[in-house]
């Protein structure tokens, strides 16, 4: 038996309007592909390049609980800054970010990371003096590898000392995408 | 550092997707396609607001159909506030764990679930209590008066509960 989306539709929402999720999830549509994007009460928890939910619900069920639901409506205010960063309206983002489960390190390379300005960046060596580990760069590097919130955390301001851009988790191009978009390309 | 949660539980959109076809059957079958669909609403919100307190993964299926099954007598009494209702409600709530259905029979339809949840799929009490409808102390309390009916009309062969 099928579920019309009209019942479908109408569950989620009440499952929403109730609280009754730890995570809400959808796919928003970006000029840079289709992205798995996840909320929960404390915040933005996720968003992915991989649009596929399959490849992350469990991961958000570990560390938010088990409640994980697609939720349009969970979603709505980062999707609209989402919008508006991508139209050129929004330099900064104004979201809370659920980042529980993460190790101090992580934490306080991310708390720098937020600080890397729109149309700007910054080195990995430079992250890495930032948090008093000067010789860590490779360990900043698998940090903005592993980034569970990219572009609002923008790890692709972060290039090379000798500015090659080096990587990104979700594929170069789009990394190269993000900094045309910034015009710091 | 938070608290992780233990993994075993599946992510609900999972249980919700790989339930909500046969819950919805269930309640159509019973209540007819109109009023199914309120009904399927009330089931899943019903069960996730107690999939956060699950403490293990076992017998989901079970758990869920008899969510239903409950929805639908209470939709059925709201509709039906008669002795029909009741027969129907006993009709819906023939556990759906076998070997316990004999030992159960005749047992009154919430006293049959909670006893079928409780020693059939080994369920904590608030997890029946979800099931039923009801609070934590009613499940248990339906538990027991049904264990206590079982014992005085006990036969030979069935003394094990």
């Amino acid at each position: 038996m099928t579920i019309s989306d009209e019942l479908d539709r109408r569950f989620r929402e009440a499952a929403h309007a109730l609280d009754l999720l730890d995570v809400g999830f959808d796919v928003v549509e970006s000029p840079i592909g289709s992205l798995f994007v996840a909320a929960s009460d404390e915040g933005l928890a996720a968003i992915s390049f991989d649009p596929k939910p399959e490849e992350h619900l469990e991961q958000l069920a570990r560390f938010a609980g088990p409640r994980v639901l697609r939720s349009p409506k969970s979603v709505d205010a980062t999707r609209r800054e989402l919008d508006e960063y991508f139209e050129g309206k929004r330099r900064a983002f104004d979201l809370s970010l659920d980042l529980r489960g993460l190790p101090t390190f992580t934490l306080s390379v991310l708390r720098e990371l937020g600080r890397v300005p729109y149309g700007e960046t910054t080195t990995y060596g430079a992250l890495a003096g930032k948090v008093g580990h000067p010789r860590a760069a490779r360990a900043v590097g698998t940090v903005m590898n592993r980034n569970r919130i990219p572009i609002v955390l923008p790890c692709h301001r972060v290039v090379g000392a000798d500015g090659s851009l080096v990587g990104y988790g979700g594929g170069l191009d789009k990394k190269v995408k993000l900094l045309e978009l910034e015009g710091w390309l | 550092m938070t608290k992780m949660h233990d993994v075993t539980i599946p992510p609900f959109e999972r249980f919700y997707e790989h339930h909500r076809a046969e819950v919805l059957r269930l309640l159509r079958r019973r209540l007819g396609a109109d009023r199914a669909d309120d009904a399927f609403q009330e089931t899943f919100l019903r069960a996730l607001q107690a999939y956060a307190r699950l403490d293990h993964s076992e017998h989901l299926r079970a758990w869920v159909l008899t969510i239903a099954r409950n929805v639908a007598i209470d939709a059925q009494r709201r509709s039906r506030p008669t002795a029909e209702a009741v027969e129907i409600a006993a009709e819906d709530a023939r556990p759906a764990y076998e070997e316990l259905a004999p030992l159960t029979d005749g047992l009154p339809p919430t006293e049959r679930a909670a006893v079928v949840l409780r020693y059939g799929y080994d369920l904590p009490y608030d997890q029946i209590a979800v099931a039923l409808g009801s609070s934590s102390d009613a499940a248990r309390q339906a538990t027991s008066t049904g264990v206590r009916r079982l014992r005085t009309r006990r036969t030979p062969g069935h003394d094990h509960l």
